[in-house]
């Protein structure tokens, strides 16, 4: 096949910019998210199994590693659910100006962290498991 | 002056006004999603225990059976959407990209159906 000309590719952009990268993690957290949403529905199957079935997949679902996936798990969400909503506000036409989504990418790491702290210290402190 | 080819206005092919369409539902299920994915994370997080006679009492109100439902049924979507655009971009490979769009078709219609059928189970049939 005749080699072709490319648009600029990932290699050239500078990550310490840190917009690009802010693009790249919103499309890794929400393969996350999807294997999140396997882990929702295998809780709720497991439930709608009956009590026998659940207590079962709790030994699973309560694991260590679920728990350090759940945690990882909420802190995508936060991540995803901030550079999602400044998603929506660009296709408004707004902030895309690159001063101010500059500053938009810095805001959305900041309070996606202070937000996935939140959630996180309250889910590992409001009881015993996630 | 019309820039459409002869054989295209003879085939009646063109814009069919749905170039826009994966787009436009992936943002509409986006902006669904912002409060439904909050009511779930605050939900579960003050739920007061995940033992089963707690969780099952909780889905069972007809409210939470209901938002449960529109929860998985939109995020199912809206992941579908999304992992299509990632295998689009990053596999390259023809048949492979082929198969994996189906796979993932497939997975969550699975996804949306399993989750949706437990919700409705727990809900009605309330299996205590």
């Amino acid at each position: 096949m005749r080699q072709r000309p490319l648009s600029p590719h990932m290699t050239i952009y500078r990550m310490t910019r840190y917009s690009l990268l802010s693009s790249i993690l919103n499309r890794a957290t929400g393969i996350g998210l999807s294997l999140g949403l396997i882990a929702l529905v295998y809780w709720l199957t497991s439930l709608a199994r009956g009590a026998h079935a659940y207590v079962q997949a709790q030994a699973v679902l309560a694991s260590l590693p679920l728990k350090v996936f759940y945690a990882l798990l909420l802190a995508a969400f936060s991540y995803h659910l901030v550079a999602g909503i400044r998603h929506l506000v660009w296709d408004t036409g707004h902030g895309m100006e690159r001063a101010q989504s500059q500053k938009s990418a810095w805001l959305v790491i900041v309070v996606a962290l202070l937000l996935a702290a939140a959630l996180i210290a309250c889910a590992f402190r409001a009881r015993e498991g996630v | 002056m019309s820039m459409r080819s002869p054989l295209g206005r003879v085939l009646g092919l063109g814009a069919a006004g749905s170039g826009v369409h994966h787009w436009w539902v992936q943002r509409v299920t986006a902006v669904a999603l912002v409060p439904l994915s909050i009511w779930l994370v605050v939900s579960l997080l003050s739920l007061p225990s995940l033992d089963f006679v707690t969780i099952v009492s909780w889905m069972g109100g007809t409210w939470t059976a209901s938002l449960l439902v529109l929860l998985v049924l939109t995020a199912s979507w809206h992941s579908q959407l999304g992992i299509q655009v990632v295998l689009e971009d990053y596999v390259h490979d023809h048949g492979l990209k082929a198969v994996g769009l189906m796979l993932s078709a497939f997975s969550h219609v699975v996804i949306a159906v399993a989750g949706s059928f437990a919700v409705l189970r727990i809900a009605i049939g309330s299996p205590l």
